[in-house]
């Protein structure tokens, strides 16, 4: 009881809640960097979800009396090679782009999380299946995976994901292993099992939260890579087809015209790079509000 | 000896690190980490495991516990044979033997904090949590000399002597019968050491605990121990009393050790034997391990025959040809 009141006690003087994630999120919120960025990626979604009553025009229908125009006062971002309005495709693009580049890295890292941390924890046979398969997945060229896909699904996006997803978890498998390996010869993970937690525990309570910190930076990082690598998906024709706007279908199509016409492939990389950035500095934020020793 | 038979009792215990190179990653040969070693640890008491680094105690205490598998042996906890046991099993009897290891930060999960790392175990085996877990871990904490206010505090807030009383609080948690204490303070500086090693003392007679205290540092041994067994290479060349081992060894490597421990009187300086060459990762296929490094009058034998550990008076066993069995 008097342990207990001295707890009451301790919360209010010092306020400390427990737990990492309640924790990380207080530290989160005194980096500034880590909440604009957030801040940014709410309203870009915002944007996403209410293109229709934002976009100015009809993101597909062509305009052959404008095409290509630079910047004015009734298209904002100027129009591209068939005189559809850019801006108006950049916030249409923000639905596909941003939705597919959040499933897909999520889905990979998730997977290749899942894998990583089998193979590293458990070694041995377990450890030379999934490991083998990362092999193979990196031998095999991401062009010819892409290409047997595009036989066997219907252009979509739901296709996109699938195939992005496919190509994609070996790379965080890797790097998840190499941390497990590291993290499992700890002195705390052998304390771990001294004290009876099982296998399951110790990897979710003490291997996990302890390598996770670059996953965390790469997730933030391979966001922007997936939305460009829709896009050469596009091009094989298993992707989201034009007339359909995203982000990495503008830019590839306007780098054609980029001499004459540079807006076109600009702005859409202008907004592209920016969320990439936003999605970095929140990896960051996070990464670092979840070590308790990074003070502040 | 309270009760008879010892509470751990480790015979022809060992553990080898396979060694692996050439064409297809073959075994080439084994590292003896732990080669053949035997020794019991009475209830209650405190048996000294020394050595110098590499020698392979820390091996020996990690496969004691099965934090190592070992290779071979037979381990005897309260008599029974640990190596016979199911993983399950071993899980469960693994509550009465806990660690305290060397480095007291890496022994601490950083990103949980001292309440959650010691209310694990509550949790793992009492299923207590919430109010009750707290009141425990406060109690735990108070035994370790910590104070309320640490609860909430993680790892890396702490001193190396703080770290290593919140790594005692954890293992006390479960109520071990045996711990197992890896140079516990051979990373904490010298006026902490002496804290933590009041400590465990207060907390051996309070807990009826029985020590395996692994150690390279001859001082704290002297301090903590009842009994010395002292590690060469994976084999344990002399085994005695504390007081027989500091007054009267008789294996050249123990003498050499005892004659390098600093004198505090300068008027009752001993010559030292200063020892040639260093520890190699393998030992002599045949012979005395310590006969390479040995600086008394080595016997042709030395070279060619393994010594037995052998008891030359009652408690007192050496591995040397000098000393032949009675």
């Amino acid at each position: 009881m008097v342990a207990d009141t001295n707890i009451q006690v301790l919360r209010e003087t010092q306020g400390r809640p427990t737990g990492l994630w309640r924790d990380a999120m207080r530290r989160m919120a005194r980096n500034r960097a880590a909440v604009a960025s957030a801040i940014f990626l709410a309203l870009l979604i915002l944007v996403a979800v209410f293109a229709p009553w934002i976009a100015p025009y009809d993101p597909t229908a062509p305009d052959f009396a404008h095409i290509r125009e630079a910047p004015s006062a009734a298209h904002l971002l100027g129009t591209d090679e068939v005189g559809r309005d850019i801006l108006s495709r950049i916030i249409y693009g923000a639905r596909i782009s941003l939705y597919v580049g959040i499933v897909v890295q999520t889905a990979t890292t998730a997977l290749g999380v899942m894998l990583g941390l089998a193979a590293g924890y458990f070694g041995g046979l377990p450890d030379i299946i999934i490991m083998r398969m990362v092999d193979i997945m990196y031998a095999f060229p991401n062009f010819l995976f892409a290409v047997f896909m595009v036989s066997l699904l219907k252009p979509d996006t739901t296709s996109v994901i699938l195939t992005l997803t496919l190509a994609g978890w070996p790379f965080p498998a890797r790097l998840m292993r190499g941390q497990v390996l590291s993290v499992k010869q700890q002195d705390y993970v052998l304390a771990a099992r001294a004290i009876g937690t099982n296998d399951l525990q110790i990897m979710l309570r003490h291997v996990l939260p302890n390598a996770l910190s670059p996953i965390i930076i790469q997730y933030t990082l391979g966001i922007a890579g997936v939305i460009m690598a829709e896009a050469g998906l596009s091009f094989l024709g298993i992707g989201i087809r034009p007339p359909t706007p995203t982000w990495g279908g503008m830019i590839t199509k306007g780098r054609e015209y980029f001499r004459s016409s540079p807006h076109l492939a600009i702005y859409p990389s202008i907004v592209l790079g920016l969320t990439m950035l936003a999605f970095n500095f929140l990896g960051d934020g996070l990464r670092d509000a979840l070590d308790p020793r990074m003070k502040r | 000896m309270t009760n008879g038979s010892p509470l751990l009792e480790v015979r022809h215990l060992k553990k080898y690190f396979p060694i692996r190179g050439g064409f297809l990653n073959r075994r080439v040969g084994d590292l003896k980490a732990v080669d053949d070693v035997s020794f019991s640890v009475p209830r209650g008491k405190t048996l000294g495991l020394v050595g110098e680094s590499g020698s392979g105690k820390t091996t020996a205490g990690k496969c004691v516990i099965r934090l190592i598998e070992p290779t071979a042996g037979e381990i005897y906890f309260d008599g029974v044979d640990l190596m016979t046991l199911s993983d399950r099993e071993m899980r469960r009897r693994r509550l009465d033997m806990q660690m305290i290891y060397q480095s007291p930060a890496a022994s601490l999960n950083g990103r949980m904090t001292i309440g959650q790392i010691i209310a694990e175990p509550l949790w793992i085996h009492e299923r207590l949590r919430g109010r009750q877990a707290k009141e425990r871990v406060m109690e735990l904490l108070h035994v370790v000399g910590l104070k309320d206010e640490h609860y909430y505090r993680y790892p890396h807030e702490f001193s190396g002597g703080q770290q290593q009383r919140v790594g005692i609080a954890r293992a006390l948690a479960v109520n071990p019968r045996l711990l197992v204490l890896d140079e516990p303070t051979s990373a904490l500086d010298v006026s902490v050491q002496a804290q933590v090693l009041n400590l465990l003392q207060r907390l051996q007679d309070e807990f009826e605990l029985t020590f395996l205290f692994i150690s390279h540092d001859l001082g704290v041994v002297r301090h903590m121990c009842d009994d010395v067994a002292l590690m060469y290479m994976g084999v344990i060349v002399e085994v005695a009393d504390f007081e027989t081992i500091f007054e009267e060894p008789k294996h050249p490597y123990t003498q050499a050790l005892i004659s390098a421990i600093p004198e505090i009187d300068p008027a009752a300086s001993r010559e030292e034997i200063v020892l040639q060459g260093e520890l190699s990762a393998r030992q002599p296929v045949q012979g005395c391990p310590f006969a390479p490094r040995c600086p008394a009058n080595k016997l042709d034998i030395c070279e060619t025959i393994r010594p037995e550990l052998v008891e030359i008076q009652e408690g007192h066993q050496v591995a040397c040809h000098l000393y032949p069995a009675p």
